[in-house]
């Protein structure tokens, strides 16, 4: 205890400890604090008091499909790179190094929960069967979503930094209002006493950047106060841009939960098991009424913050390289073979699977429509606005008077 | 027919809206127990418990992102931001998120939130509680804003609201709170339409448009001016996004003059946009510059002071002279 500390009796030494681990990790790149992995970057299978049953549970079909969905996933992402590069996206997001966290999380949800993205969560919406054509919408320019989040429960990416979380706490506080309504319904019909319905929580993801903004902290609030069924899954790549994770905090993010009043974990994120078992505990737990759970994924972004970021500017490639190296495919890859569970044939149909893929991608994005701003005067409001009529009659009549000058010449040449 | 005052009003319609809607749910700082720093909210948390009288943490973008959260599970939020002034935490949520979903989702998300804001000066109180920071919403596409001026409309646009699809902000006047008049709980008559302005008082020199707080002062001005014997048009704005432009344009047509008076800034103000359209809509009926009357371009002032910065009889009197000498 130094002489500068406040006279708080919630206060022992970790918080120094917490602060020297992320010095150390700001330094290393390696996390020095405890942290659930089942995976080593070798690939092979360590063993965790709680979470060990979890992966227990996964059967080598479901981890192959982990495998093929992390594939596909980087696949897509080198395809949707190249469309921006060739000026057929306006903008990429990539997500490269951060598979395992995103398929391993995705992949612990079920169909009734819901899910809150930000706007790189590729893999997540792989794993709630988003098409991922669709998904390349916004990136086109062509519409500002892309897919109805109704059809999957898979939302549209948010833009503006860490906005998506209390919309997160709100849904799941319907979720809760709605078992109410359940539990009243089940009273009446003499059904009382079964399972909780709906079983459903809500998981939102957001990055160490977005950590920083206040509507991550008012939503955890929230969530805390009203025991919200959600899942703050935060994927900690350590860099916002060009900004280290240590301007965003300068103790490990999932022990900032704690201040909150609910549990917070570090998972590996580059290991997809453990981040697996993980998600898939925190969402039971929050489907069973026990309340939210941070989840910080502790992963890497391996490529640019966007196509128009330029990494070189301030971090090491030689960062790039120590995290290269615990590479969240290569290590399930080497689990699987030493395993004897998938063999050259299964990788080689994950690779032709995923060529297929980007040759879809690539033909539907070059054939996404550009949509008619007359959709966009509809859309501002659900029920009739008469500015909005004004304005768009205005528009039809402006329109209208190019008509004669959009006739082609020949038009005229050939009558 | 019941006499109550605005706040009563507000309250019995959301009584109404809660018996009427299962979904619809409270949402605020101290609008539980406390029944909210007006009183507006007393006794609902009794009558339908803390799950939809719900008293929130002190968070206005928490309030307004978990309202947004909400409504995409299919519930009614009715959100008390405490006072106009501490609207800004929450502006970030409102103009980003609430105002842009249905747009963005291409038509295929709804988010009826309504937000309730107590607005408007005159009630001798501190900084942050006196502002009339509507013009920054009504420049927000996707969102709609009214305001009313009586009980009656208060009953029946808080109602009227929760009902409407679209997001609504309600500002509310809070130095009329205490305002009595007559509210048919039956029926609205002519308040069936939120977004409809009425005209008060007929006249035929000049048309005075107000909105809110402003509604009793501008009926004693065109009082004033009668013993004058100039006539004056009154008309309640009730809407301020959209504005009913008609109902504006055809008063004009008539009286030939126009004077808008709101307690926001004139600069960048709705005053200005009314002028704009009007000029555009009855530029051959005018026989004078529209006037605005409104607050001048500082921070809300001192509440010593405030009696210089707020609209009143006489300047609405003064722009009269004006227009009517022009």
């Amino acid at each position: 205890m130094g002489a500068t500390h406040l006279p708080s009796t919630e206060f022992d030494s970790t918080d120094i400890e917490d602060q020297l681990e992320a010095e150390a990790e700001a330094r290393l790149g390696d996390p020095a604090v405890p942290m659930v992995q089942l995976l080593a970057p070798d690939g092979t299978l360590g063993s965790d008091p709680v979470f060990s049953e979890y992966a227990e549970r996964l059967d080598p079909a479901k981890l192959r499909s982990f495998y093929a969905d992390m594939a596909k996933i980087r696949r897509f992402d080198v395809e949707a790179t190249a469309l921006q590069r060739q000026g057929q996206l306006a903008l990429w997001v990539p997500l490269t190094g951060q598979e395992a966290a995103q398929i391993g999380s995705g992949r612990a949800s079920q169909p009734q929960d819901y899910i809150f993205p930000t706007y790189r969560e590729h893999g997540v919406a792989l794993t709630r069967n988003v098409d991922l054509a669709e998904l390349l919408r916004q990136f086109r320019g062509v519409s500002n979503g892309g897919w109805n989040p109704k059809d999957t429960n898979f939302h549209l990416y948010t833009l503006v930094l860490a906005a998506q979380t209390p919309h997160a706490v709100g849904y799941a506080m319907g979720i809760q209002r709605d078992q109410k309504f359940a539990a009243s319904a089940a009273l009446a019909d003499g059904t009382a006493g079964q399972a909780t319905e709906p079983n459903a929580a809500v998981m939102v993801y957001f990055g160490d950047g977005a950590s920083s903004e206040g509507d991550v902290h008012e939503s955890m609030v929230f969530a805390s106060s009203y025991k919200a069924p959600v899942v703050f899954f935060c994927q900690n790549n350590h860099w916002a841009i060009s900004v280290p994770s240590s301007v965003q905090t300068r103790i490990p993010l999932a022990n900032r939960a704690k201040g909150y009043g609910f549990p917070g974990i570090r998972v590996d994120g580059n290991d997809v098991i453990a981040v697996h078992a993980v998600t898939e505990w925190a969402l039971e737990r929050a489907r069973q009424g026990e309340g939210p759970v941070l989840i910080e994924a502790f992963t890497y972004r391996v490529g640019a913050h966007t196509t128009a970021d330029d990494p070189t500017k301030y971090r090491e490639s030689a960062e790039e390289g120590r995290w290269r190296a615990k590479d969240p495919l290569e290590r399930l890859e080497k689990y699987l073979r030493a395993e004897g569970l998938a063999d050259d044939a299964f990788f080689e149909q994950v690779r032709a699977d995923g060529d297929e893929l980007a040759a879809y991608v690539r033909k539907t994005t070059h054939d996404l429509e550009t949509p008619d701003i007359r959709t966009a005067f509809a859309n501002t409001y659900v029920e009739a606005h008469p500015l909005v009529a004004e304005e768009l009659a205005w528009f039809e009549e402006y329109s209208a008077g190019f008509v004669d000058e959009a006739e082609p010449a020949d038009t005229e040449a050939a009558n | 027919m019941t006499t109550m005052t605005i706040a009563k009003a507000i309250n019995e319609g959301l009584r109404a809206t809660l018996n009427n809607n299962p979904r619809a749910l409270l949402m605020g700082e101290d609008i539980g127990p406390l029944g909210g720093v007006y009183r507006v909210t007393d006794g609902l948390i009794g009558e339908f418990g803390a799950d939809r009288v719900v008293d929130t943490p002190l968070a206005e973008s928490g309030i307004i992102g978990t309202a947004i959260g909400l409504s995409l599970r299919g519930y009614l939020p009715i959100c008390e931001i405490q006072f106009d002034g501490f609207v800004f935490p929450g502006f970030n949520q409102i103009t980003t998120q609430l105002a842009k979903m249905h747009s963005r989702s291409n038509g295929n998300l709804t988010v009826p939130v309504v937000i309730r804001i107590p607005y408007g000066g005159g009630i001798g109180s501190i900084e942050h509680h006196s502002e009339s920071p509507e013009a920054l919403f009504a420049h927000t596409a996707g969102l709609r804003i009214i305001t009313p001026s009586n009980p009656h409309d208060a009953y029946w646009m808080i109602q009227q609201a929760v009902d409407c699809q679209d997001p609504v902000i309600v500002f509310e006047p809070k130095r009329r709170y205490w305002l009595k008049g007559e509210v048919d709980t039956e029926a609205p008559g002519t308040s069936a339409d939120p977004f409809k302005a009425h005209v008060l008082r007929e006249g035929t020199d000049a048309t005075v448009v107000v909105y809110g707080p402003l509604v009793p002062v501008a009926l004693a001005a065109a009082n004033a001016a009668a013993e004058d014997g100039r006539s004056v048009e009154v008309i309640d704005l009730r809407s301020i996004s959209p504005i009913d432009f008609d109902t504006v344009t055809a008063s004009v047509q008539k009286t030939g003059r126009l004077i808008v008076a709101h307690e926001a800034p004139t600069f960048g103000g709705i005053g200005g946009e009314i002028a704009a359209r009007i000029s555009e809509r009855a530029f051959h009926s005018l026989e004078a510059p529209v006037i605005r009357v409104g607050g001048f371009h500082m921070p809300y002032p001192v509440a010593k002071v405030e009696e210089d910065y707020l609209p009143d009889i006489d300047r609405i009197l003064e722009a009269l002279d004006r227009a009517l000498s022009y």
